[in-house]
């Protein structure tokens, strides 16, 4: 929660995420705009997207969306307008090329590893190899049995 | 002088410190029934003492002593009572001593309550407490000092940031910090398993309180942290995937995996080595959101490279006791033999699974936090990784969890036929279904992922309530019953109500998600405007006075049908000594839904900017998050915990009767 120091050194300037003057006219580009703004991030904040922010570059930014919607980009054009000009990092959402794909892939290939651990020990408990049964020490059955007595 | 006391108090609580860490330990070796017995009178009177440092803190800032340099930075004379108190903790200094002495407490607490323990592992468990306690007198006392005075005491303080100046985030630090530093305790009782050789089914039973109480409280702490953000914030967003939210994130998950595999060491003396590392790991991760938190390495390279020392010791620490504790495991794990034997499908494997799920879920948290550093070190790519990521990445193994576990959950120990556990729990799918058809019905068109969520939260709840009821068995009419249901153990209450608690959670977690509306426009005064079906009219907007802030209330009537449903003010304040606005969401909130209201800049003379959030079943997130705590307390409370308790106060030497049969 002490995002919030960063973001208000930051962000502290009064104005509040998407103001009523940036609201395009024609609502489906406007949803379009506002699903790309969150997956943008705001430059000078802290882990927050353009949709959120209230820095006033976020705000050149969402203009900047709009314009290039307006303009007649796809939405891809438009993410990749921005990204030439700013660099991968406003993408919130990295893309799965180069380095990235081990990002993307660690969590399925940690899931395999695990779970192929897992499946061989369950099969070794299974099998049940290892003493079962009661292996006290002869202190710990004179514990128990005072325990039991009393 | 009060100032000066608390300084040396924790010198004092400092030097104890050493003494406990060491003097025990070599007892402990040496079978010396003297030196171990140093270490219940050092564990309380280091909490005494520590207690003591941070009591005259907390005067200093009551009386608002600006001879304190921590107090003139961080405090003013105006700030209500209250958060001058919460403004012990709500800096670096004060927070840290406060982490001390919570690791003070829980050494005290198990000096206290310990008498059920061997005497060797109470002496180890608490040495090793000790030292985790040393590095961070050190760290205060060599680095972060709060007891520094001002060479000229200012007339008045710089203030707490106002955002910190809120009853959610007042008692949000304390309850994290007793959740993170509870897993220390589930640490020593690991290290000590370690140095001793060997961990049995007393063990699990011993380090599972513990680790509970420490799940319980990060509970709490990260659902006070998310309710603070949600109406606080201004967007009503309930969780951002942010750095420092994941520091704490992570250890919960491993704490709630630790919980479950605790329970396989205590029942069935199986998963043994697994349930050390997990302990080992789960504090680990505390240490590494400290880390996190206090080096600023995630915010920006700048923060850390302005306080390098802080960052370097906290690493230091980190390093010490995962790399001990780590290499301890690698010599000692081979003789942590497992003894149960069970099937491929029985409840041991259903909680390795859960164990699997939790672990890899945390897993990918963390490589997702750690990335954008990897990538800039290793890569030369400068990148982000931000909430969609997460949610992409995260949210499956959750989903999987939520899927499996009603089933696992009924299984049996030992052996199990799949068919079998599933059959009661036909009713609960069918509802879940119906739920998800009806949903995806009513929302016309729109993504099934709502539906999807609601209908698998439903699935979870109707199981844990499936689950109750089996437990009363199959004869006897509805009175006998739901005597029986009264009667049964409270660990399984506390099981059905954690687990529902998290169905809970899910079902609002997706439809706040899912179905969200939001309306942002130019509210010109006493024109009504429609949002969602409900009116909402912007009577007035006022300028007022607060005790240490200007603000801007506005009054918005909110309406449906013609009826008035509530008068809602939000608030914009500005606080002037710390130059900071912040923004006081107006919530009407219901059963089914929120309406969020936010004010923004006036718009000149034509009106303001308003805000309106429609939030579906937002509530249930923290009533959720509130039951898996109430959950956590019901099993904690259960009766064969209480009777180790018990046992060391009717006064014998109290060995706890170790053997438990396996239900």
């Amino acid at each position: 929660m002490k995002r919030l120091l960063m973001l208000l050194i930051f962000c502290a300037s009064p104005l509040w995420a998407v103001q009523p003057d940036e609201i395009l006219d024609d609502p489906a580009l406007e949803a379009r705009a506002r699903a790309l703004s969150q997956g943008l991030r705001c430059l000078v904040c802290r882990n927050e997207s353009i949709d959120e922010s209230n820095a006033s570059l976020a705000r050149d930014l969402r203009l900047l969306v709009r314009e290039r919607l307006v303009a007649g980009d796809s939405d891809e054009e438009a993410v990749n307008f921005i990204v030439d000009r700013y660099g991968e990092y406003v993408l919130l959402n990295p893309r799965r090329t180069g380095s990235t794909l081990l990002l993307w892939g660690a969590g399925p290939l940690m899931l395999l590893l695990a779970g192929i651990g897992a499946l061989l020990y369950l099969r070794r408990r299974s099998r049940g190899t290892g003493p079962e049964g009661n292996a006290l020490t002869p202190d710990e059955r004179a514990r128990l049995d005072d325990i039991l007595n009393r | 002088m009060i100032t000066e006391l608390g300084h040396f108090a924790l010198i004092l609580a400092t030097i104890v410190a050493v003494v406990q860490a060491t003097v025990p330990l070599v007892g402990a070796q040496k079978g010396w029934a003297g030196w171990m017995a140093v270490a219940e009178p050092a564990a309380k009177a280091q909490f005494i003492l520590t207690a003591l440092s941070f009591g005259a803190l907390m005067w200093a800032f009551i009386t608002s002593d600006f001879s304190l340099r921590l107090v003139v930075l961080n405090s003013h004379s105006a700030k209500p009572l209250i958060y001058k108190i919460s403004g012990t903790w709500g800096n670096h200094e004060g927070s840290m001593l406060l982490w001390v002495l919570i690791v003070a407490f829980f050494g005290a607490l198990a000096a206290w309550f310990g008498g059920n323990l061997p005497a060797r592992l109470r002496a180890r468990v608490l040495a090793i407490q000790s030292a985790i306690a040393v590095a961070f007198f050190a760290f205060i006392l060599f680095t972060s000092n709060p007891f520094l005075r001002m060479a000229v005491p200012p007339f008045d303080g710089q203030d707490l940031n106002p955002l910190l100046q809120d009853p959610g985030l007042a008692f949000h630090p304390p309850f994290l910090y007793l959740g993170y530093v509870g897993l220390s305790m589930s640490f020593s009782f690991a290290v000590a398993a370690l140095i001793e050789g060997r961990i049995d089914a007393a063990w699990g039973r011993w380090v599972r309180p513990w680790t509970l109480a420490a799940w319980i409280f990060l509970t709490i702490g990260i659902a006070l942290g998310s309710w603070w953000a949600y109406y606080e914030l201004g967007w009503g967003g309930f969780w951002f995937w942010d750095p420092v939210e994941n520091a704490s994130f992570m250890p919960w998950l491993l704490a709630a995996a630790l919980l479950h595999s605790a329970i396989v060491v205590e029942k069935r003396e199986s998963l043994k080595s697994w349930t050390i590392l997990l302990a080992i790991l789960a504090f680990g991760f505390s240490l590494i959101g400290t880390f996190i938190v206090r080096s600023g390495l995630l915010t920006s390279v700048h923060a850390f490279a302005n306080d390098p020392e802080r960052g370097v010791f906290v690493l230091a620490i980190l390093g010490f006791f995962m790399g001990g504790a780590l290499i301890l495991f690698s010599f000692r794990a081979q003789a942590m033999e497992a003894r149960g034997v069970f099937a491929l499908v029985s409840r041991e494997s259903a909680l390795l699974v859960n164990n699997l799920l939790l672990g890899v879920a945390c897993f990918v948290v963390f490589v997702g936090t750690m990335w954008p550093l990897v990538a800039e070190m290793f890569f030369d790519r400068k990148l982000s990784v931000g909430p969609p990521f997460f949610n992409a990445a995260f949210t499956p193994f959750m989903l999987v969890l939520g899927l499996i576990l009603p089933v696992g959950s009924s299984m049996p120990w030992k052996r199990a036929r799949i068919w079998r556990s599933l059959r009661p729990l036909v009713p609960a799918a069918i509802l879940a279904l119906a739920i998800v058809g009806l949903l995806y019905a009513v929302q016309s068109g729109r993504s099934l992922l709502g539906p999807l969520g609601v209908g698998l939260g439903a699935w979870v709840v109707m199981g844990a309530v499936l689950d109750l009821l089996r437990r009363t068995g199959r004869k006897g009419g509805l009175s006998d019953r739901l005597g029986r249901l009264s009667r049964l153990p409270r660990a399984d209450w506390g099981k059905a109500t954690a687990h529902a608690g998290l169905g809970i959670v899910m079902i609002g977690v997706a439809g706040l998600t899912a179905w969200m509306q939001d309306d942002i426009r130019v509210a010109v005064q006493d024109q009504p405007f429609e949002v969602a079906g409900y009116t909402l009219t912007l009577n007035d907007v006022r300028e007022e006075r607060g005790p240490n802030y200007l603000t801007t209330i506005a009054d918005v009537t909110l309406a449906r049908d013609g009826q008035e449903l509530a008068r809602l003010s939000p608030e914009k304040r500005f606080y002037p000594v710390a130059q900071m606005p912040t923004t006081e969401a107006a919530i009407h909130q219901t059963f089914g839904r929120d309406v969020y209201v936010v004010i923004g800049d006036a718009q000149g003379d034509a009106g303001w900017t308003l805000r309106t959030y429609i939030k579906p079943l937002t509530i249930w997130i923290w009533i959720g998050s509130g039951l898996m705590a109430l959950g956590g307390l019901l099993s904690l409370s259960d009766r064969r915990f209480r009777v180790a308790a018990g046992a060391q106060r009717a006064g014998t030497d109290g060995k706890t009767p170790a053997q438990v049969p396996a239900e």
